[in-house]
């Protein structure tokens, strides 16, 4: 036992692993830093699951308050059968969502669950998406209670309206299945072409037909299974009338297979099926490599995977769970603490706070009074409230973003890819050769024209060209998840070599997202837990953010507690007058210079200190703007100008900073730089930025944990790696001449592909040897080339 | 020289088999996660009866 460890053990709650507060809980020589994280070690000691503990260090999840009915709504019939898989008296079957699922403690307690929920009959984790297959009896288990242990384990499950509609199939099954016949076929012709390979002229001549005969048998599979995506492809460019680079290679296949068949039964020779085939499966490797994305996040999320699933109806006298998107004009509703707002509804209760931050980046919650109007996306702040809907879900003010147009049009159309470009000109130039070359043998000996115009056909297969891109975009996309930074696809880094103007969100993208609260002065441990149950007993937003940052209990008996609005709180607990609440109210001088908020707090009249109530800016952001200069557009928040001077201070005098901006405003000033031929990359993190992340060339979205929700975007970012965002964008720009340059390459090896077709000297041997060496000399250039700038521009820091 | 024939024909009949097997074992999903069974067989069953089955 080393003195390190058992510090670590004095301060670290055993079951989540976070430190533990000064007041910390214990159960059997075991330290916990909150009730939430004490339950669940006691509940799984009890049922003998404490396994979990051995498996992985401090596995646990810190426990998020849930109230008892928040999952009542699953057990209606309407939105079980939107839910589960399958659904009878005996079984039930359903898939849940769990993203806190990070270790192999989660799996193995998540699998064991049915010891500790009687009625699960079985579970299985999926760990690569982060789901739990169960199957359970509805006779002796509900839905909703499955959900609540679930949750009470610190793994609740995302329960959304996009996940109840959407049915995702393996998208990568078929592609690996037709890469392992492809591989297959390639190494059984190989093998068969070795005396071909060797030159042994003196075998049996039969013998050597019947192998060929054997290779044009594993190589139909190969095309026609394969490699039909690449005929379906062309075919349809051919019929748009936009030649892109599955053209040359659709045409290149057909003459490989064509001409080997030929040759094989005139007995003309072995064909060219190994170099046909091999094209095939290293085509397919280049696809199978960029289509390796990361399953786990979700990039395509639009306002309903915001919403909650159902929300509390009245019907003839009663409370029922009913499906938001039931909702008509005129229905009542009751919505709780902290829960969203499904639709623009007004107000029936008393006087509540609602928090826009979500819809409109406004951080400070907004007071509402009985018969106004509340907006959908807002989240209730205080006791819960009844209201009236006054308009549907799909006609609120928040989802009327999503009929923007920029929703509508498909993301490819904004570009070119720089590769169909390269193929359109190397498509004519190849066609235009194999015309001249056939012209020309034509006047010279017509009985070989066939032969070369073939032979050109089939080495101006782009094979190396067609795998650059794959390979060097696949390998930018790999750096920089290493890096933080996880782009929806590799198309994406084609357009992040483009960027030229970068645009902030503030709230939580260059602030931190949750406000911090800190206390200066000094208090003793009883007198924390007095301030504790004094803020818990207001709904006000700033008492509630003081409660919450104070770890302990707060069941402390309180006399006399009197709320003044607008100014404070007050109250007697034993012998003690505790105030706390502005300046004044505490009776003292208010500080003239105040950027944040301050809550003061007095014990028996002594001034006792200041909680101040505020974000602060992520450290990394001031040396960004800098170095980013001139392509630093703009900082675009939806808060109010109380920060002004601040986001002055780290802003200019590079970029423009607005204030008050709504959604839609957002997303028109993308567009407007994008209409002055800007290539805008936007970084935001809330529903509010949804507009202008999808408007813009590359939205990502900043996310200190990347299992929360993220709107729509084309990347995710971790906010601790986003002073590298420079670092990045130079990595796009690197990417795209190391693409360049990997295309000098294989235009070379074409080229010399050409010269031997063209004078006719193509043998099989020499396109066996050619076309594998070009293909993986491509792959090779990327790769190495990519780890060098990788070294170059992120590894080389601090 | 008939011999390599049956040679051949043995060689790419157990290969086909091999590769059917791969593209069995691809389609009932034993690809989807590569990290869970990792762990999964490392885990103590305390009782006998249950085993895991796999669902296609």
């Amino acid at each position: 036992m080393n003195v390190n460890s058992q510090v670590e053990e004095k301060s670290v709650c055993y079951h989540c692993g976070l430190p533990c507060p000064e007041e910390y809980w214990s159960v059997d020589d075991k330290k916990f830093c909150c009730t939430g994280c004490q339950t669940v070690y006691q509940i799984l000691n009890e049922n003998n699951l404490c396994e979990y503990y051995t498996l992985d260090r401090n596995p646990g999840i810190r426990q998020q308050e849930a109230s008892m009915d928040t999952y009542a709504f699953l057990d209606e019939k309407e939105i079980r059968r939107k839910l589960m898989e399958f659904d009878s008296d005996a079984l039930g079957r359903i898939e849940w969502q769990i993203p806190s699922i990070h270790c192999a403690s989660c799996i193995w307690l998540l699998e064991n669950l049915r010891s500790l929920q009687p009625g699960i009959l079985k579970s299985e984790v999926n760990f690569s998406r982060k789901t739990v297959r169960m199957d359970f009896a509805p006779r002796e288990v509900a839905l909703s209670s499955i959900a609540r242990t679930l949750s009470s384990l610190g793994y609740a499950p995302q329960i959304h309206l996009a996940a109840a509609s959407k049915k995702d199939g393996p998208s990568n099954r078929g592609l690996l299945i037709k890469l392992a016949v492809a591989g297959f076929c390639f190494g059984n012709i190989m093998l068969l072409s070795f005396p071909e390979y060797l030159g042994l002229d003196d075998t049996d001549t039969t013998l050597r037909h019947l192998f060929s005969l054997l290779n044009i048998c594993l190589a139909l599979p190969v095309v026609v299974y394969s490699g039909q995506d690449y005929f379906i492809a062309a075919w349809k460019s051919f019929r748009q009338r936009a030649i892109n680079i599955d053209v040359p290679i659709a045409v290149g296949l057909a003459a490989l297979l064509l001409r080997s068949v030929y040759d094989i039964l005139t007995q003309m020779g072995p064909g060219y099926l190994d170099s046909l085939t091999g094209l095939v499966f290293f085509l397919l490797i280049g696809r199978w490599f960029q289509n390796k994305t990361y399953e786990s996040l979700a990039f395509d999320r639009d306002y309903r995977s915001y919403f909650p699933l159902a929300v509390h109806k009245l019907e003839k006298q009663d409370w029922k769970p009913a499906l938001v998107y039931d909702l008509v004009t005129g229905d009542r509703i009751r919505v709780r603490n902290m829960e969203i707002i499904p639709a623009d509804s007004i107000l029936l209760d008393s006087k509540t706070y609602v928090d826009y931050s979500f819809v409109t980046g406004e951080s400070r919650p907004v007071p509402v009074l009985p018969g106004e109007l509340i907006f959908a996306g807002g989240r209730l702040l205080g006791q819960q409230a009844e209201m009236t809907v006054e308009k549907r879900i799909s006609q609120s003010y928040l989802t009327s973003l999503w009929n923007n147009e920029a929703f509508r049009k498909p993301r490819e159309s904004h570009y070119k890819k720089i590769i169909d470009l390269a193929a359109r000109r190397f498509t004519w130039v190849v066609l235009v050769l194999a015309l001249a070359a056939a012209i020309y043998w034509y006047l010279v000996d017509p009985s070989r024209m066939w032969l070369i115009l073939t032979s050109v056909l089939m080495v101006a297969c782009p094979c190396a060209l067609a795998l650059a891109a794959p390979f060097t975009f696949g390998n930018a996309l790999r750096v920089l998840g290493k890096h933080g930074l996880y782009l929806k696809n590799a198309d994406v880094v084609e357009r992040l070599a483009g960027i030229d103007r970068v645009i902030f969100d503030k709230t939580g993208t260059v602030t931190h997202g949750s406000a911090d609260v800190v206390f200066t002065g000094d208090l003793k441990r009883d007198e924390w837990g007095w301030v504790k149950s004094l803020a818990a007993s207001s709904l006000h937003p700033l008492s509630v953010m003081i409660a919450k940052s104070i770890p302990g209990q707060s069941a402390m008996a309180l006399d006399q507690f009197e709320e003044y609005p607008g100014r404070g709180l007050a109250c007697r607990i034993g012998t003690s007058n505790i105030r706390m609440g502005s300046a004044s109210f505490v009776g003292l001088e208010a500080a003239p210079d105040i950027k944040s908020s301050r809550v003061y707090v007095s014990i028996d009249g002594f001034n006792r200190g200041v909680f101040a109530i505020g974000t602060s800016v992520r450290k990394e952001i001031p040396g960004l703007v800098k170095r980013l200069n001139g392509r630093c557009a703009a900082l675009l928040s939806g808060d109010n100008d109380s920060d002004r001077s601040r986001m002055a201070g780290i802003f200019l005098p590079y970029s423009r900073i607005l204030f008050d901006q709504s959604p839609h405003d957002k997303l028109a000033f993308v567009r407007q730089l994008q209409q002055e031929r800007h290539q805008v990359m936007m970084l935001g993190d809330g529903l509010n930025d949804s507009g202008a992340l999808k408007q813009s060339d590359v939205g990502i979205a900043v996310a200190d944990d990347t299992s929360v929700f993220t709107p729509a975007c084309d990347g995710i970012l971790k906010g601790d790696q986003l002073g590298l965002l420079d670092k990045f964008l130079d990595l796009g720009k690197g990417s795209l001449s190391i693409l360049k340059m990997s295309f000098v390459l294989s235009f070379l090896y074409n080229a010399i592909g050409l010269s031997f077709a063209m004078s006719g000297h193509l043998t099989p041997l020499i396109a066996a040897v050619l076309m594998p060496v070009s293909s993986i000399s491509v792959v090779g250039f990327t790769t190495l080339a990519m780890s060098v700038l990788e070294k170059k521009l992120l590894t080389r820091r601090l | 020289m008939t011999v390599i024939i049956l040679l051949i024909t043995i060689s790419l009949v157990i290969a086909v088999g091999f590769l059917t097997a791969f593209i069995w074992s691809m389609k009932s999903g034993q690809f989807d996660d590569l990290y869970g069974p990792s762990v999964r067989m490392l885990f103590e069953d305390k009782k006998k009866d249950d085993k895991k089955t796999r669902k296609p």
